[in-house]
């Protein structure tokens, strides 16, 4: 233990403990802004500079470890009016305008100008004019907003060892550029969104289709369904500040159909089709010499990353294409011919934890007959700002159902919301299928957790199949460079692009540095989902009445042509930069 | 490969050629041969002495001339009176010589035995300078990192072991153990001349200390500080002074590879090196068995881009580590945590150019020279408005008067002293009551400046303080990374400031406003190069502060530079009416009959100062 003592407190704590973190643990909290906890700790912005006694100059707190008998000052007229400097400068160069700005109301930036009593900027002068990059269907960049925090290129390096971002130019005109200062459209970049999750200010959002949205409800004449991922509803509540990870899904519904959609669904359908598809598919490969190891296809980042990094390899990714865009294709077929509906006429939107599946909702394969899977795609913070701007007290809302006849979904589409989540419940429906029976042992603990890799052995009729399931793109990369050099034993793996999987999506609320740094925001969420599961009755893709019904209706098995058509995609190379 | 030398190979090279080069330091050597040196220090060689080389090789050839030899070597030192020859044993020293005068500098003084007078170089006080050490430029002068410059061809390697090349290494390698050299070089009290003026000893002790099991000495050649060329001048001139002393620091340390980080913009330093490395490989001088006694140690070049950054210590190692050159935070230091994650010596050419003098001279000579906190010489580049511009070598404690006046011969043109510039964007300016202060790392930052890495510019009183600080501030702007607000942001807004004041648009408060970004600016940023940025304001502050107020309060620039803040006028009663300046106008704004008083139409004149110049009777001002 480490004795030192921060604005006259004695305080112990352990070794390695930064000043930072032993000022927080002791109830002293010191402004920070480009510090995000194990991803970026470059000490670049200067906000949380404190005084240590005997040394000349500022200390960087968020960086400097405690050290024995350091005596340290956190608020001492001198630093608070260097910090009020520091914040001034990054002010001056700020394009300021709040009341419009996206992060308006939940930006580190403007908590700082609060907590440090901004009211004028003194140190005025000329602002870095940017273009806004919004080439992309999925991401805005807007360096206006901009506080060089570097903490978006940290992550699209560290977290998911991309690299599409860096910092260009030097001094004043410093920037976070891609490559050749091209579209983050044309190059390396996968449209995971952890960047966004990164961001302290509104520099980099996602892009907003909620009036395209409204439109459509409000026309008269479309038929708008909305389906809503499993981790949707164990964050949306923090939109309106509720707990993390509470579990909001009967308000959301209820609020869903205020705000007008003609039909709420639930994508943990579509993910029960997924399994069903996924599993049949893995089954095929395994028993018949098929390629493997298979690997999951419903992240679109990590899809996107494939193609552009590793193009030879595409045939290890499952042809299933993500449970919303299997659910939009159902909806446009099964659905609008069971209930006489002009397909044409029927507006799929698919709320969702992601940014990537706004991109992947435009793919040229997504669609069937002319007819697009999924028209627009909002994140879980688009849905929030729809039912601010409807009025809806979403607090004291009533609980109410997903419509008919999709209905309710099994437990295994909820845990597709995190890591492991996909693999567990594909493993719960090849097992049954492999070993012709109803297994009751289907909690697969082995690939749960907050591991970036996990890895297991399992035996299935008398088969040992190897796993491994793996979150981060990082993460993947290191999975995947197994497999090129041919030193990769696994039959399947599960890989999503989030670290976490998609309770961490990029669409999801934002949480700011703090709270990444002092609560598992990723562990709260990932246990609603699983509750959701153990409360299940049905708890298996393949024994979902609905699901049952309609491959009895229209699909006739899994992988039978019919699903080809409607369920299935295909891949191709990506260069890595369109330039 | 060649066999490794042995001592005494080396010991039999070092016998027969210093005797063959005694002419070359002995004015009295009993010797028919004359060397003719001729700089090739990077000033002379881009005014021709590559040239004036070839020729004298030609006629002399053509001639038949026997005895004679044309040697090449770094640099004098007075390179405003370049291109340079010396003739030695006698020690003559040519002036501006021309390719041209080669013919003449033959036959007359190698055949003929006489003075070519004409480029006999004059003294301050006009009187004419035959030897070198009788101008005054040199008498106050003690050389011991520059010893070697001037006096050897850089190339050659068999004219360093001469003048007891490689004998300290000799001897640290045979009779001393890592902790008496360490020893040694902390009780010579020698300090890091790459800015900042860190105890030697105690750096290589540091290094020493950390555990690994590859540790790295690297050289800091970066040297971007406007205006220096102390380092490229030792590199250029004598390259193996510092692969010597690296390679005794990798001893001491426990290293066997060392990195010499030289900016690219310096090619002759870069080829020179490339030479020496190759030829101290040849003898085995680096590489696996130095000297037969089985350490090993090698030395590489790696080119920096010319990022001022890039000097600092931890930018430079990401630049060597192939990333962006950017300051990495300290703690950890590079002596625990360098070049590659591993424990690394870094060490200025300066700095190292000392070390082979001290081992073999011992620590006690070293430290009888300088002050009691700063030990032995510090090389100065002398510039600005200074009679003698050139490289300087004086022991710590002289002052800066000396330096200027002395050494420097005044200002020029009959002006005033205004200030002297040290440490360059880093450092302060001096106002002339401080000239007398002994010159070492305390009394320098003491009075606000710094040693920096030795740049001293002299201004007159035609410079305007608030100016000078705006170029310090547009330099340190142009070369911040960008990776810490403060700096990134800050010295931009402090810039602006300045620009504000320089053009007459400052408002009331930016003087204090200024003062207090520079004080925080200092403490919060990242690197050395945001915490001394705002050192030219803050010391022009303080000793100036009356222009800066005269500049914002009465939108005027007593110095008269600020164009925007001044008006050219002619005095009636000192203008004779000649017509020159407006003649000599650009913009058609001057008027007059001739022999009556002329005009400056103010509303016309751009201020660009020609008829100031043009005046024979300096009869325009500004004011
Ligand atoms: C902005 C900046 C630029 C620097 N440039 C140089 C340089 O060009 N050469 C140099 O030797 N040291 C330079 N330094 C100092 C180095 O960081 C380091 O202190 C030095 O190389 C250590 O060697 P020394 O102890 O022998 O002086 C610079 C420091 C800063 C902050
Ligand atoms: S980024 Fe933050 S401070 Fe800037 S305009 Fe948006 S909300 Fe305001
Ligand atoms: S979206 Fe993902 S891949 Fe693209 S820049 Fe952001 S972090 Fe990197
Ligand atoms: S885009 Fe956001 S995360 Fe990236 S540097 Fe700018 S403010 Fe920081
Ligand atoms: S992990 Fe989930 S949220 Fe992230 S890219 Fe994949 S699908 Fe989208
Ligand atoms: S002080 Fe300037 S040069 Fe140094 S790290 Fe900060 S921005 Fe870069
Ligand atoms: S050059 Fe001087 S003296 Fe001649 S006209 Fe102009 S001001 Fe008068
Ligand atoms: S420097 Fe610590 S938070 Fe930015
Ligand atoms: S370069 Fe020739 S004297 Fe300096």
């Amino acid at each position: 233990m480490i004795n030192l003592t921060i604005d006259g407190k004695q305080v112990q704590v352990k070794e390695n403990t930064t000043i930072l973190e032993a000022a927080r643990q002791n109830g002293i909290d010191i402004p920070t802004l480009c510090f995000l906890k194990g991803i970026n700790m470059a000490g670049d912005c200067r906000m949380c500079i404190v005084e240590i006694e005997g040394r000349k100059g500022f200390a960087t707190s968020c960086i400097q470890v405690a050290e024995e008998g350091m005596v340290v000052r956190t608020n001492s007229p001198e630093i608070l009016e260097a910090r009020k400097t520091i914040l001034d400068l990054i002010l001056s160069n700020h394009h300021i305008d709040c009341l419009t700005c996206v992060r308006g109301g939940n930006c580190e930036l403007q908590q700082l100008a609060k907590k440090l009593n901004i009211r004028e900027i003194e140190y005025e002068g000329e602002k870095l004019e940017h273009e806004i990059d919004d080439k992309s269907p999925a991401i805005v960049r807007d360096f206006n907003k901009c506080v060089l925090c570097r903490r978006c290129v940290a992550t699209c390096k560290k977290v998911q060892n991309v690299g599409a971002i860096d910092c260009t130019s030097r001094g004043f005109t410093s920037t976070i550029s891609t490559t050749y200062d091209c579209s983050l459209n044309d190059v390396d970049c996968t449209f995971c969104g952890q960047c966004i999750q990164s961001c302290p200010t509104g520099a980099l959002r996602e892009k907003e289709y909620i009036n395209e949205v409204w439109d459509k409800i409000n026309d008269g004449d479309s038929y708008v369904v909305v389906q809503t991922a499993p981790a949707v509803r164990v964050a949306l509540g923090e939109e309106f500040g509720m707990k993390i990870g509470t579990n909001v899904k009967g308000k959301m519904v209820t609020a869903l159909k205020q705000l007008g959609f003609d039909k709420v669904f639930d994508t943990n359908t579509g993910a029960d089709f997924t399994i069903m598809e996924e599993a049949n598919e893995f089954i095929e490969r395994l028993t018949n010499g098929g390629v493997l190891p298979m690997i999951t296809s419903c992240s679109p980042g990590w899809v996107r990353f494939a193609e552009k990094n590793y193009p030879e390899l595409l045939d290890h990714l499952s042809t299933c294409k993500s449970p919303h865009q299997m659910f939009g294709a159902i909806v446009k077929s099964y659905f609008a011919k069971k209930y006489d509906i002009d397909p044409k006429k029927i507006v799929m939107v698919s709320v969702m934890p992601c940014i990537a599946k706004k991109y992947e909702a435009s793919r040229e394969e997504m669609e069937v007959d002319g007819l697009r899977d999924v028209d627009y795609v909002l994140t879980t913070r688009e849905l929030a700002r729809m039912i601010r701007q409807a009025n809806i007290d979403f607090e004291n809302l009533e609980d109410s159902n997903f419509d008919d006849p999709m209905g309710e979904a099994t437990g295994a589409g909820a845990i597709f919301g995190t890591t492991g989540g996909v693999m567990e419940a594909a493993l719960r429906t090849a097992a049954d299928t492999l070993e012709g029976k109803d297994l009751k042992d289907i909690e697969y603990k082995e690939i749960r957790g907050e591991k970036g890799i996990k890895e297991a052995t399992l035996n299935i009729a008398g088969k040992e199949v190897k796993i491994a399931v793996a979150s981060s793109l990082a993460n993947a990369r290191k999975i995947m460079d197994k497999i090129k050099d041919g030193k990769c034993d696994y039959h399947f793996i599960e890989i999503m692009a989030c670290p976490g999987g998609c309770v961490m999506g990029g669409g999801q609320p934002i949480k700011d540095s703090k709270t990444r740094a002092t609560v598992d925001v990723r562990k709260l969420r990932a246990n609603s989902l699983y509750s959701i599961d153990e409360k299940s009755v049905i708890r298996k893709s393949h024994e979902n009445p609905a699901l049952k019904q309609i491959y009895k209706e229209f699909f006739g098995k899994a992988g039978s042509h019919v699903a080809h058509k409607y369920l299935h995609t295909s891949y191709s190379k990506k260069e890595k930069y369109e330039i | 490969m060649e066999k490794v030398k042995t001592i005494e190979e080396i010991e039999e090279i070092r016998t027969k050629k210093r005797a063959e080069l005694d002419l070359r330091v002995n004015l009295k050597a009993n010797t028919v041969e004359k060397h003719i040196l001729v700089c090739r220090g990077t000033g002379c060689t881009s005014s021709k002495s590559p040239k004036i080389i070839e020729n004298f090789r030609k006629i002399i050839e053509e001639k038949g001339i026997k005895n004679v030899r044309v040697i090449q070597t770094g640099c004098f030192g007075l390179c405003a009176k370049g291109p340079i020859v010396i003739i030695r044993p006698e020690d003559v020293f040519y002036a501006h010589v021309k390719p041209e005068d080669c013919e003449e500098i033959i036959n007359t003084h190698i055949v003929e035995g006489k003075l070519v007078e004409r480029l006999l170089c004059k003294d301050i006080d006009g009187t004419l300078v035959k030897r070198l050490d009788e101008l005054n430029f040199y008498k106050k002068q003690q050389r011991i990192a520059l010893k070697n410059c001037g006096i050897i061809d850089p190339e050659v390697i068999d004219e360093y072991i001469a003048f007891d090349g490689y004998k300290a290494l000799e001897k640290v390698l045979t009779s001393m153990t890592k902790e008496q050299v360490i020893e040694e070089i902390s009780n010579s009290g020698l300090r890091g001349r790459g800015g900042a003026g860190f105890p030697t000893g105690k750096k290589w002790s540091f290094t020493a200390m950390a555990n690994a099991d590859q540790k790295y000495v690297v050289c800091n050649a970066d040297e971007g500080d406007p205006g220096a060329f102390m380092d490229r001048s030792i590199l250029e001139g004598d390259p193996h002074s510092v692969l010597e002393a690296m390679t005794i620091a990798g001893y001491a340390i426990g290293a066997s590879q060392g990195y010499i980080y030289v900016r690219a913009e310096y090619p002759i330093a870069v080829q020179r090196l490339r030479v020496a490395i190759k030829q101290a490989r040849e003898y085995g001088l680096l590489g696996d068995n130095i000297l037969g006694t089985g350490f090993k140690f090698d030395i590489d070049i790696r080119l920096g881009a010319g990022a001022f950054v890039c000097g600092e210590e931890t930018a430079l190692l990401e630049s060597i580590e192939g990333r962006r050159g950017q300051p990495r935070l300290k703690p950890p230091y590079p002596a625990n945590s360098g070049l590659f994650g591993k424990p690394t010596l870094i060490n200025n050419v300066e700095t190292y150019a000392n070390v082979t003098r001290i081992i073999i001279n011992g620590a006690n000579w070293y430290s009888s020279i300088g002050t009691e906190t700063s030990k032995g010489t510090k090389v100065f580049a002398l510039g600005g408005n200074v009679n003698n511009v050139g490289l300087v070598e004086v022991p710590m404690g002289t002052t800066l008067r000396e330096i200027v006046f002395d050494i420097g011969g005044g200002i020029p043109n009959g002006r005033k002293f205004k200030a002297a510039q040290t440490g360059g964007p880093s450092g302060g300016c001096i106002p002339e009551e401080h000239l007398d202060t002994p010159i070492d790392y305390e009394s320098l930052s003491k009075i606000g400046s710094m040693m920096g890495s030795g740049g001293l510019i002299v201004m007159d009183e035609t410079k305007c303080m608030v100016d000078i600080a705006r170029f310090y501030l547009d330099f340190t702007v142009s070369e911040s990374c960008g990776k810490c607000t403060p700096c990134r942001i800050g010295t931009k807004r402090m810039l602006e400031i300045l620009e504000r004041m320089c053009e007459g648009k400052a408002k009331p408060g930016d003087i204090e406003k200024l003062e207090k970004l520079a004080n925080s600016i200092k403490k919060s940023a990242v690197c050395g190069l945001g915490q001394t940025a705002p050192n030219p304001v803050l010391s022009t502050l303080k000793y100036f502060r009356n222009e800066y107020e005269e500049h914002v309060m009465n939108g005027k620039c007593p110095a008269g530079y600020c164009k925007a803040l001044c008006n050219l006028k002619i005095q009636p009663d000192k203008c004779k009416g000649c017509g020159l300046c407006k003649r000599n106008c650009p913009v058609n704004a001057i008027s007059g009959e001739v022999k009556q008083p002329h005009v400056i139409d103010t509303s016309k004149c751009i201020k660009c100062g020609t008829c100031v110049d043009k005046c024979p009777f300096k009869a325009i001002v500004r004011g």
